[in-house]
């Protein structure tokens, strides 16, 4: 029975290009956008190294200042000084690391100028993040301290500057100064903020004043990683930094309030895109949601309109199956099995384009470092999602055709 | 085997009301071959649809096989056609996406049936028919003798005890008529089976064991 159906499915579709273009189209396109978005998604939240600890990691970052004449200061505005004297102290994370967000500048090699990408972080930084270090290794503590002239670059940064051979113990100039590099690890993606960037000096080396009692930071900004010994340990370390926050003095005298929260990285990016320091994910989660609901609702409605229209078509066929003994019932199953064979044709060719584009999108350096793969995971999902809807869009045509009275169907439909 | 008592059939609509059949009181014994002619529009048709159970009259009853039918679910309906009755139409009604050998399996296919069997009782059947060359052929590859005697195969292939065939030489000419009316009457001989059939060709029907006559939706003799 099953393999007369899908023989002719296989017919239909074969009969029908039009139709077959359109179907096919309108499922792959529908699932490449998903399967893209979603890689998108995972390449930027998911547990990727080497932010492979998110689950038990929070950050500090966005936050709100006010000042007594009612003005408003938000944004990555805090100080080094703000998270040493207030966020290094707490008790309840079992590592904290602060560091500066990345900012360019140049490095010249032969007199060739290289852009590259700094940030200023401590030795914990390489503790709570699991980087994989094809050469060398990170600085510790003594070295931060002792602001010694060490840097660690990413591959990207050896390949320009060292021509890919080794780089430990060679000579990076950056600002005028000569760095030994210790280390070389793998290109992160720009799309993971905490941990991206080229080239990564100890803290102490920027010219900013550390220990200035000041709330408000310079450009780039700073942010904190608070990583829990064990993830029911989150609300805990929550708790610890609101409390925290309530006992922090405002040195300027024209800040009256702050609002800032520890957060995880989904919340955190929430904030940063709703422009708000207390939002949860739900708000921005539903809206994807209902946004990919949608989307995926637009080949749904189309598959049910090209499926109601070629119901005249097949009317006779439909007589004789039912002349012969089909069940209103058996022919739902028939017909949404063409559908699902359809949804399946699609799925698969939405891999190999999928494949394609996201190779394009990574090559086409649009996001430093990206590097968006096809994860199966994210295949499956959609490919349930889009059968989910594939069964949809059969069930309603299924059905109005099994209802057709079978002599109105054997003469073509026509009553 | 068939046994019709007082059927009627009225086709309503918001402001017509249509009588096609009315009074139609009919037995047809096992192994009979009976014909039922009248002009266009007398309710020849309709009476075959109502026998077949592809549609239902508006009061009488309907005892097929020993099974009074009236009070049958689609799904149960569905069953009788399936496993008691074959249907040959004048337009043949074949599939044009599958082979001639699918379209035979068609029948088969709603029972529990391994595709091995299935296929050999297909094959079988076309050769009933002489038509064991053309198994792979699509419908659009034949002849209308061809399609029609396909359409036979598929009518016989479940082994029914009643065949249903409206106006099966409707649309060939004679001498494929006569060969078509040939495979009919070998079927009433060999296996016994029952055959209404629905002609408008007197010459037709007067080769069968009975004519039934209609004249605006009622027997006539």
């Amino acid at each position: 029975m099953f393999k007369n159906y899908l023989k002719i499915a296989l017919k239909v579709l074969r009969r029908h290009k039009l139709f077959t273009f359109i179907s096919l189209f309108g499922i792959s396109f529908t699932l490449l956008v998903l399967i893209v978005v979603t890689s998108f998604i995972e390449h930027t939240l998911g547990p990727v190294t080497p932010e492979t600890r998110l689950d038990r990691t929070l950050s500090v970052t966005m936050g709100r200042l006010k000042t007594e004449k009612g003005g408003t200061w938000n944004g990555p505005i805090f100080s080094p000084w703000f998270f040493q004297t207030y966020v290094k102290s707490m008790q309840t994370p079992q590592i904290i690391s602060m560091s500066s967000f990345h900012h360019p500048t140049v490095v010249y090699k032969n007199k060739k100028k290289h852009d590259v990408d700094v940030k200023y972080v401590d030795s914990e930084f390489w503790q709570i993040l699991n980087f994989n270090f094809l050469e060398g290794g990170p600085f510790d503590s003594r070295q931060v301290e002792d602001v010694a002239p060490v840097v660690i670059i990413n591959e990207s940064t050896r390949d320009k500057y060292f021509a890919g051979s080794s780089a430990v113990d060679s000579t990076l100039k950056l600002y005028g100064q000569d760095y030994r590099v210790i280390g070389v690890v793998e290109n992160v993606s720009l799309l993971r903020i905490m941990p991206y960037s080229d080239v990564w000096l100890p803290m102490t080396h920027t010219k900013l004043d550390l220990h200035k009692p000041t709330l408000v930071g310079g450009i780039p900004g700073w942010y904190a990683m608070l990583l829990a010994a064990d993830k029911t340990d989150l609300p805990k370390i929550r708790r610890e930094f609101d409390q925290q926050m309530k006992q922090i003095e405002f040195p300027e005298g024209r800040f009256t309030e702050i609002h800032i929260s520890a957060a995880t990285y989904a919340e955190a990016l929430t904030r940063n895109v709703l422009q708000s320091d207390e939002s949860s994910v739900t708000p921005l989660l539903s809206f994807a949601i209902i946004l990919m609901t949608l989307f995926l609702l637009l080949p749904t409605v189309n598959l049910v309109n090209i499926n109601v229209s070629r119901i005249m078509e097949r009317s006779s066929e439909i007589g004789v199956r039912k002349a012969f003994g089909a069940s209103s019932w058996t022919l739902v199953g028939q017909f949404v099995i063409e559908n699902v064979f359809i949804t399946l044709i699609g799925g698969l060719i939405s891999i190999v384009l999928a494949v394609v584009i996201l190779r394009l999108i990574n090559d086409s350096g649009m996001i430093a470092h990206l590097h968006l793969v096809l994860n199966f995971r994210v295949f499956w999902v959609s490919m349930v999602i889009a059968l989910f809807f594939g069964l949809l869009s059969g069930v309603y045509p299924a059905y109005k055709m099994s209802r057709m009275h079978p002599v109105t169907a054997l003469r073509g439909g026509q009553s | 085997m068939i046994q019709l008592s007082s059927i009627e059939k009225v086709y309503r609509t918001d402001s017509i009301e249509t009588l096609a059949l009315t009074g139609v009181n009919l037995d047809v014994a096992r192994g009979e071959f009976l014909s039922v002619m009248g002009p266009s529009g007398s309710g020849k048709s309709t009476l075959l649809n109502i026998i077949g159970l592809l549609d239902s009259p508006t009061s009488g009853n309907i005892v097929l096989a020993g099974e009074k039918v009236a009070s049958y679910h689609d799904r149960k309906l569905a069953h009788i056609r399936n496993q008691k009755i074959g249907f040959v139409f004048q337009s043949y009604h074949l599939v044009n996406d599958l082979s001639v050998v699918d379209n035979v399996e068609i029948p088969l296919i709603y029972r529990s049936m391994s595709g091995k069997e299935r296929r050999q009782r297909a094959l079988a059947a076309l050769e009933k028919v002489g038509l064991s060359a053309r198994t792979k052929h699509f419908p659009s590859q034949l002849s209308g003798g061809q399609r029609q005697r396909v359409a036979i195969a598929r009518a016989i292939v479940g082994e029914p005890e009643i065949i249903l065939a409206d106006e099966p030489t409707g649309n060939l000419d004679s001498v494929m008529g006569q060969e078509i009316l040939a495979i009919l009457k070998s079927l009433v001989k060999d296996m016994g089976t029952t055959i209404v059939m629905v002609t408008h060709d007197e010459p037709i029907a007067l080769e069968t064991d009975r004519i039934v006559r209609l004249f605006d939706g009622s027997q006539v003799n």
